[in-house]
């Protein structure tokens, strides 16, 4: 039995080997993925353009202005000098934002009132928006109170603050939203990889007429199954160790937990992902067809359900229970708890549970379809 | 002790009877032809005696084992070769032999020994890293057939294995089936070629699911074929056979090349009737009109449409 998955298994690596498009989705498709969701999907708003409309033209306005400019959050791309002009600006897309401040402003600051400081926002984009007003908010609380501190010292009093906000971002301090994708991205990598190489190598002995002559053979399905799992799930281990190291030196995503615990919940994910594979393969009869079905079983609910991008929190209820039928999920749970947080099996282990339920049911799955239609 | 047992071998598809309770025997080392049109269940009756599809009902023994209770110790008796080209085409021709070997379980000295027969029957010999599908069509069947033995078989299937093949690389082909046949391996071969029946020691007729004849090629012409055969050489061709598929009083007409094969009880009679029909009344010319030595094409056409009407009846 054993000799007979090796010679499977050296036949599927050969066949490989000479397959260079094969190779190419392979390994070339996976950095590509890694670049484009890398750079390109990125929550994170910087440089977000303002223009001032100062009525003021005091010292009070000059300090605020360049407070603001001081992080990289904010940059200053005109002046503004009637109420005309504000319209022009936000329509056309110059700024995101306007800052105007109003005539009185240093005289009300110094008679012991509030000033008001108007902020427009371009509200197409509410995420941005919304963004914005926050960083505005607190870009502005800071240069309050360094206000408050000096006109309380120049009364000879001193400035405290009653409950102040010490906050601190663990697992990802910087807030990066690179640093969350990428195990999403590596989930969704690793199981598009597996799913698409073995249902296309399976589909592809059906389509050649090959897998007839491997039906008169003493071979077993089981062993054809196991012996075409294991090159593939070494592919997919080296597709996901190169995305790994490529997350490192691309963006700087740090490795914090166990390697061999990784491992080995990499294999048991790889192991449902190919299971997976292995129906779409009995489903399709010729290689196209595999390929869309497995992209689409693969792809779609890695991306969309397994709180890659979209938080399940967030879902309707019914949708929650939905994102239950992707391993991918919950394989994500495990990757960002040993990746991000460096925790070990104690935090996780009702996910590698459910794999491994999820892999056994797949598998049982499989075995009784090929059972019914001889072909693997 | 047959090689083959067939007893009353039958498969169905819902209401279609693909197989219909087909019996028969196939000695030790003897080549045994299966001849029938497409969809005749040629086909199925293969794939039951290869393990591969479980029969309805009855049974068979191939190379002593049940292909009802037993398919996968079947399995490792046989070797099978069929119409499509069954290897790897993306393989060296030495990959597809490790792999196959791997796969019945030859390893080392045994596979060294196996290998360099199979190549020197495809060929091949010092050519085992050329690229298979880089082989002309003949070179790939032979190969498919070594690597179909590789494991050393008693019993070999070979379904329409000369398919695409030039008339030539045929002819090499069969001079392996032959030579299979001389070491004591059964050879069961299907084909639409009715010249390669004539070197099958058994030849046997199926039609809609049942056997409609069986024997040597010898044995068919004389036993099933007791009417006589005369050639027509004639102009207007065309003309003839529509005008002699018309007449009672004969059995049969077809057509082959430029002549025209007409099935009659008796030989005068028959040539009397002829010239009646074609001179005197159509003032059709014939040039040639002889007594023939039946082919087997006339056998097989006299009764394949012999069954026909029956089944019409």
């Amino acid at each position: 039995m054993l000799n007979r998955i090796k010679a499977i298994a050296i036949k599927e690596m050969r066949q490989l080997k000479r397959d260079k498009r094969m190779l190419y989705v392979l390994f070339i498709f996976p950095i590509f993925l890694l670049v484009i969701f890398g750079y390109a999907i990125n929550f994170d708003v910087h440089h977000i353009k303002i223009v001032i409309y100062d009525q003021d033209k005091s010292t009070d306005s000059r300090n605020y202005v360049n407070s603001l400019t001081s992080s990289d959050y904010f940059d200053i791309v005109g002046y503004i000098h009637n109420d005309k002009e504000i319209k022009g600006v936000l329509d056309t897309k110059k700024a995101q934002c306007v800052v105007v401040f109003p005539r009185d402003m240093s005289q009300k600051l110094y008679s012991k009132q509030t000033a008001k400081v108007q902020v427009l926002i371009d509200g197409v984009d509410a995420n941005t928006a919304s963004l914005i007003l926050n960083y505005m908010n607190s870009a502005t609380a800071a240069y309050s109170q360094k206000l408050q501190g000096n006109i309380l010292a120049s009364i000879g009093r001193k400035a405290y603050i009653p409950i102040d906000i010490h906050p601190a971002f663990w697992f990802n301090p910087d807030l990066d939203s690179t640093v969350f994708l990428i195990p999403g991205l590596i989930v969704m990598i690793l199981i598009l990889t597996a799913v698409v190489s073995i249902s296309l190598s399976i589909v592809r002995e059906k389509e050649r007429g090959t897998i007839e002559q491997i039906n008169v053979s003493p071979l077993t399905s089981l062993e054809l199954l196991i012996g075409k799992t294991v090159p593939y799930t070494i592919i997919s281990l080296m597709v996901g160790t190169l995305i790994l190291v490529g997350g490192h030196f691309l963006f700087g995503i740090t490795f914090k937990g166990n390697l061999i615990l990784l491992f080995f919940s990499t294999l048991l994910f790889l192991f449902a992902a190919l299971n997976l594979g292995i129906i779409v393969s009995s489903i399709a009869n010729t290689q196209q067809v595999a390929f869309q079905i497995a992209t689409l079983v693969s792809m779609l609910p890695s991306m969309l359900l397994s709180g890659f991008i979209f938080p399940i929190e967030s879902m309707p209820v019914v949708v929650q229970i939905l994102t239950n039928v992707t391993p991918a999920k919950f394989y994500l749970i495990i990757l960002r708890a040993i990746l991000l947080k460096g925790v070990g099996v104690e935090s996780f282990w009702p996910q590698l549970v459910y794999l491994m339920i999820f892999s056994l049911v797949l598998l049982f799955l499989s075995a009784l379809i090929n059972k019914k239609s001889k072909i693997a | 002790m047959f090689s083959i047992e067939v007893n009353k071998l039958t498969k169905t598809f819902g209401s279609f009877i693909a197989v219909n309770g087909i019996s028969f025997n196939v000695n030790q080392g003897e080549i045994f032809g299966f001849l029938g049109a497409n969809g005749a269940g040629k086909s199925t009756a293969i794939r039951m005696l290869c393990g591969i599809l479980e029969p309805t009902s009855g049974d068979a023994m191939v190379g002593g084992y049940s292909v009802m209770n037993q398919p996968d110790k079947v399995k490792t008796e046989i070797g099978y070769m069929s119409q499509k080209f069954s290897l790897y085409n993306d393989l060296t021709v030495e990959e597809n032999i490790n792999f196959f070997g791997g796969v019945y379980g030859l390893y080392n000295h045994k596979l060294e020994e196996r290998k360099k027969w199979v190549l020197k029957v495809a060929f091949l010999e010092g050519q085992q890293n050329l690229l298979t599908a880089s082989l002309p069509g003949g070179i790939k069947q032979r190969l498919a057939l070594a690597i179909a033995v590789i494991h050393e078989p008693k019993i070999v299937f070979l379904d329409e294995p000369t398919g695409g093949v030039d008339p030539i690389s045929r002819r090499n082909f069969w001079d392996l089936i032959n030579e299979l046949s001389q070491s004591g391996v059964t050879v069961f071969v299907t084909t639409h070629y009715l010249d390669e029946a004539e070197f099958c020691n058994t030849i046997t007729l199926i039609n809609a699911g049942n056997i409609i004849a069986s024997g040597s090629s010898k044995e068919l012409k004389t036993k099933y074929l007791t009417n006589t055969i005369l050639e027509v050489e004639c102009d207007k061709v065309i003309a003839a056979l529509d005008i002699l598929s018309k007449q009672k009083w004969i059995d049969e007409t077809s057509i082959f090349g430029n002549y025209i094969h007409v099935n009659v009880k008796d030989e005068n009679e028959g040539r009397k009737l002829i010239k009646k029909v074609l001179t005197e009344q159509n003032s059709i010319i014939i040039s040639r009109l002889d007594k023939i030595v039946p082919t087997l094409e006339d056998v097989f056409i006299y009764l394949l449409e012999k069954d026909e009407n029956k089944n019409v009846e």
